[in-house]
């Protein structure tokens, strides 16, 4: 269930520390901290090919290795887990390639290399959260062009991101957007926050951790510095709302988290469970006052 | 800034001059418009009226000359002066672009309303109640059904399409609009409702209009003035009852006998 217990990774002398060579960490070092100056603002990068597929993680599996440190500890989630294909794999990559110490804990970890969710517990100073981002440019589906975007981004007309909104009103008669919600960062930029549920929006918003994301095939950087302001766009008249659930959580009771719904049998059954993980685990183990309210049948 | 000059033309045309490579697109065109004019520009195909429009309309800058518009707060100024931002912005505000084919002017894969509202949203506008209200006004002021606000452009027919690139142009009430063949492509029944339309629009807003057409019918019906351009140069130009019953140019002589009668 937990790295720990999985046979022991051995690091491998081959290759270089955390796989990339110096030259290409130093490039993208240089990238993220450009990204850092302009919050928000999307940099070019010189993508590697990763030895796994566009898709899996490439952007933040790169941006991971140039920031990584032998004295760091890795946490990777992929949909809030710790125990998915892609959280596992990954996190098995760079205890191969860099021998660094992995955790499955929110609060002792350095890094954080995530896929879909930001983790329940709130981060703290000195923590960086590395996102990987399929899709950076937030405008992207209604204008196609770069070119364009680059100048709606440099000339900040940013009018277009509220067709999207206005006509997810139109049709569904509130804002249905629930994941890759845009976001203004410090009031300039618009930005894609990566395919995290709206519901982690509010977590972006003057965040004490540095957020840093990394898109591998669209070769884009961006940064989210610690402690800058992340509003979500809306209407005045239909403000930014996260979603809410009707049951807590089946296993430890939360009813404050991001909750995925599990399938348990053919017959319909199904119940409500935290997405992260360990969050979960945690209140599991300890003394959990509130009672699920209802358990799997 | 200086207000808007009121004695000074909305838009003042000066030895306008665009080549493409060695080839002459634009040579020595000069005019200027008056707040609520529409001047109609004809000519056959490759005369330079579309390369005219481009650079009337910021698309394309000139390589001689200056187009200057009366600026709603500064007065006259060169647009090709102005920052980009600025001329973006200026596009989006106090000028209207209709283009000839629908479907360049208008966003094909967001509904109607969307259409419509887009640049108030790009203005600042905020609040979903009173867009809503603004495109469904707007709907009704260029003729499309109401209930047709969430569709998308592409159910819509040909002259449906123009309309709507019409109202979405001048939803911020422009004071200047650019009308790239807005009939070409439209059954004579359409023609005529869009033709009607645009007239009692533009008289009601009081807008100024530059007309590109190789319609005669369309200029007569609309512009006050007309200009007609040969090889990229303008021949002759003037009153648009007085240019069409008494041509003094050969070209333009040509041009209204090879007009089919009914």
């Amino acid at each position: 269930m937990t790295a720990a217990q999985q046979a022991p990774v051995v690091r491998d002398p081959h290759v270089n520390f955390a796989y990339l060579d110096e030259r290409t960490k130093r490039m993208i070092r240089r990238a993220l901290l450009k990204a850092v100056c302009i919050p928000g603002h999307q940099v070019p990068f010189g993508s590697r090919e990763m030895p796994l597929p566009y898709g899996w993680g490439t952007g933040g599996i790169q941006v991971t290795a140039a920031i990584l440190g032998p004295a760091d500890t890795l946490k990777v989630i992929d949909q809030g887990a710790d125990d998915t294909v892609n959280a596992v794999n990954i996190r098995r990559f760079f205890q191969r390639t860099a021998g660094i110490a992995v955790t499955t804990d929110t609060t002792r970890a350095d890094i954080i290399q995530t896929r879909h969710r930001i983790p329940e517990t709130p981060l703290r100073e000195g923590q960086i959260l590395v996102y990987q981002v399929p899709a950076p440019e937030p405008m992207q589906r209604l204008e196609p062009r770069r070119s364009e975007t680059r100048k709606l981004h440099g000339l900040a007309e940013y009018g277009l991101m509220h067709v999207k909104l206005y006509e997810d009103i139109a049709r569904y008669g509130h804002i249905a957007t629930t994941y890759d919600y845009p976001v203004l960062v410090n009031g300039r930029y618009v930005m894609s926050p990566s395919p995290i549920p709206k519901f982690d929006n509010p977590k972006m918003h003057r965040s004490p951790a540095l957020q840093l994301f990394g898109a591998g095939r669209e070769k884009r950087i961006y940064a989210v510095p610690p402690y800058t302001s992340v509003a979500s766009l809306a209407f005045d008249d239909h403000p930014f709302s996260v979603q809410r659930w009707e049951s807590a959580c089946a296993l430890c009771g939360a009813t404050d988290s991001f909750l995925d719904e599990w399938i348990t049998d053919d017959q319909g059954a199904r119940m409500f469970v935290c997405s992260d993980s360990h969050y979960c685990a945690t209140r599991q183990a300890g003394a959990v006052s509130t009672e699920p309210s209802h358990g799997p049948e | 800034m200086a207000p808007s000059d009121a004695s000074a033309p909305l838009l003042q045309v000066d030895a306008v001059r665009r080549c493409y490579g060695t080839r002459v697109a634009l040579d020595q065109v000069s005019f200027e418009l008056w707040p609520g004019e529409i001047l109609a520009v004809v000519g056959e195909s490759g005369s330079g009226k579309s390369t005219l429009l481009h650079v009337l309309a910021g698309l394309q800058a000139p390589d001689g000359g200056a187009v200057r518009f009366n600026l709603r707060d500064g007065g006259p100024h060169d647009i090709y002066c102005l920052t980009e931002g600025q001329r973006r912005a200026l596009t989006r505000t106090d000028w209207g672009l209709v283009h000839q084919n629908a479907t360049d002017g208008l966003r094909m894969n967001v509904s109607a309303g969307a259409n419509v509202i887009e640049r108030p949203m790009a203005l600042g506008e905020r609040h979903y109640g009173r867009l809503r209200r603004l495109a469904l006004e707007w709907l009704e002021r260029v003729e499309i059904d109401p209930s047709r606000i969430d569709d998308t452009p592409t159910t819509f027919s040909g002259g449906m399409r123009q309309r709507l690139q019409i109202a979405r142009n001048l939803v911020t009430l422009p004071r200047l609009v650019f009308l790239d063949e807005p009939t070409s492509g439209l059954d004579v029944s359409v023609q005529a409702k869009l033709l009607d339309l645009l007239r009692r629009l533009t008289r009601q807003l009081g807008l100024a209009a530059v007309l590109v057409t190789h319609d005669l019918a369309v200029a007569r019906l609309l512009a006050d003035r007309t200009m007609v351009m040969q090889r990229g140069c303008v021949v002759e130009a003037g009153l648009t009852d007085q240019l069409l019953d008494d041509p003094a140019h050969p070209y333009t002589q040509l041009l209204v006998a090879s007009v089919l009668p009914p």
